[in-house]
């Protein structure tokens, strides 16, 4: 298959302009840009382990909301402001920076994979101030900087275009 | 898949029809159906669920002087986060007061209404979705998760105590989420009970030296609501209906 001229076009002026670092993550293995949800700004470690979390979040928190509010189950660790408590942070897009809520962190994942959630609209994304004592708030972003995510997605490109014989050698 | 999860509302139900029917034959059938749960009245385990060896409650003096119900009106308010809108006909009001007087005698009295927790809620019974719902505890509450906005309930309930939320929400309290296009209405403040804590309307006004309001476990003979129901005749409003709220009022 060809490539329409002017997308490799494109493509040839950002490789030539980020091939460096597009070459050092290509080299790492990562295979992919994911979202960048915000570090969690409190715990050492999630309710249930990371991969784990990444992948049936949504089932445990269906799951407690309806022991919760049904039932009046109370005290379990699937709990949305829990979930608030560790993982809002402060971002830029929201307030100025000021607050802790937890669009940095849900939200990010979110519309990466084209998913919409309405819990915000009545569950309150705003994280009490941590209290003192506590430990100090890391980073709020954490992972990849924007650099790197383009730098990533140039070195997706670049194996990609590689690995089509009739564009061969155009990043070298 | 919601609904496949959801407790079974029906035995429920049958449950608090034969409660009913205890109460019918008298103190005796009620107290000796008590005494099988045990333990009775008192704290719940964290992450035990709701049962209905407990029957929350709430007994209003209406004799008290009626300038205290402004004080359950802002306390429910403040704890959860209603109130502050511009459309006083439509706007979101959990508890109101109420001012009634008998034509022919000329007596008034002063009370505030909210969710009358009913034993046997209409607003249950007619709900599409199974959002409106009573816990095993008597509480009856909106899973707002699951409330289409219909309103239905709101037309079902004899005493308006539900409200329709028409404009989107914002700043809400962490313990009580509310949205646009839901119903709502007193939750018993469930968040406060599951905590062995008094409905933050009591507690505002037992700060003020006032026991308008007791709240407590009907199921429990020892419990102060219990004795207290049992000392003074009480009503309910519209008795005649036979949706046995949870809700006793004194003096009227
Ligand atoms: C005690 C604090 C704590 C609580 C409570 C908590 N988390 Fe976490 N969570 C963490 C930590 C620490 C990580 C590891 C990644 C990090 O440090 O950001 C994590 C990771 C995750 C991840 C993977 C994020 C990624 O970078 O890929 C998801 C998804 C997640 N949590 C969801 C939840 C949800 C949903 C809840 C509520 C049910 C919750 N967490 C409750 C601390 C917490
Ligand atoms: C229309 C309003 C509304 C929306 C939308 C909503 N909730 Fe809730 N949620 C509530 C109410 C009300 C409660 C009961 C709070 C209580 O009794 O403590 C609740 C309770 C919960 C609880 C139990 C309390 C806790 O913090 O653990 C969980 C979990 C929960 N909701 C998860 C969700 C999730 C996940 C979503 C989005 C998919 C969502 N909710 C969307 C209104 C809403
Ligand atoms: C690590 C990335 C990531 C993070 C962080 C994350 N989610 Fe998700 N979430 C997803 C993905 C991916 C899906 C869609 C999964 C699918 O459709 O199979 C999803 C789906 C959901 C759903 C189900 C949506 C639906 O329509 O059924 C809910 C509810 C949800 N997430 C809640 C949350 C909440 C609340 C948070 C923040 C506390 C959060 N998620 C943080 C990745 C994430």
């Amino acid at each position: 298959m060809r490539l329409p001229n002017n997308i490799l076009g494109i493509a040839f002026i950002a490789l030539t302009l980020l091939l460096g670092a597009g070459g050092a993550y290509a080299a790492e293995g990562t295979n992919g840009i994911g979202p960048n949800p915000a570090k969690a700004e409190k715990g050492e470690q999630c309710v249930e382990p990371v991969d784990d979390m990444r992948r049936y979040h949504m089932n445990y928190l269906k799951h407690q909301r309806d022991e919760t509010l049904r039932e009046g189950i109370r005290g379990k660790k699937y709990s949305l402001n829990e979930c608030i408590d560790c993982h809002a942070a402060k971002s830029p897009d929201v307030a100025g920076g000021n607050i802790r809520t937890i669009k940095p962190f849900c939200a990010e994942c979110h519309q990466f994979a084209a998913v919409k959630i309405d819990c915000f609209e009545c569950h309150t994304g705003i994280a009490s101030p941590i209290k003192k004592g506590n430990k100090p708030p890391m980073p709020s972003k954490h992972g990849k900087t924007d650099q790197e995510k383009d730098a990533l997605v140039f070195g997706m490109l670049e194996n990609y275009l590689k690995s089509k014989s009739d564009v061969g050698g155009v990043a070298e | 898949m919601n609904s496949n999860n959801l407790p079974p509302i029906t035995e429920e139900k049958i449950d608090i029809e034969r409660r009913r029917l205890l109460a019918s034959g008298g103190a005796i059938a009620i107290a000796s159906g008590i005494m099988l749960y045990g333990g009775g009245a008192g704290a719940r385990e964290k992450g035990q669920p709701a049962t209905s060896a407990q029957r929350w409650g709430m007994l209003i003096d209406t004799t008290a002087d009626k300038s205290i119900w402004d004080t359950v009106v802002t306390a429910c308010k403040r704890e959860q986060g209603w109130g502050g809108g511009n459309n006083p006909a439509t706007d979101p009001q959990w508890v109101r007061k109420v001012s009634i007087k008998n034509k022919s005698t000329g007596a008034e009295a002063t009370l505030p209404v909210m969710c009358q927790h009913c034993a046997n809620p209409p607003c249950v019974d007619v709900c599409p979705t199974g959002a409106s719902m009573q816990r095993a505890d008597g509480i009856v509450l909106v899973d707002k998760h699951i409330c289409i906005g219909c309103r239905y309930c709101m037309m079902a309930c004899p005493y308006s105590a539900r409200s329709f939320v028409h404009e989107p929400v914002h700043n809400q309290k962490p313990h009580m989420p509310r949205g646009m296009g839901t119903v709502e209405s007193c939750t018993m403040c469930v968040h406060r009970v599951d905590n062995n804590q008094q409905p933050a309307c009591v507690e505002a006004l037992e700060a003020k030296g006032s026991k308008a309001i007791i709240f407590g476990d009907l199921n429990d003979p020892d419990s102060e609501i219990s004795r207290a129901v049992s000392a003074h005749v009480t009503r309910r409003i519209r008795e005649d209906l036979g949706v046995e709220p949870g809700v006793h009022y004194k003096g009227i």
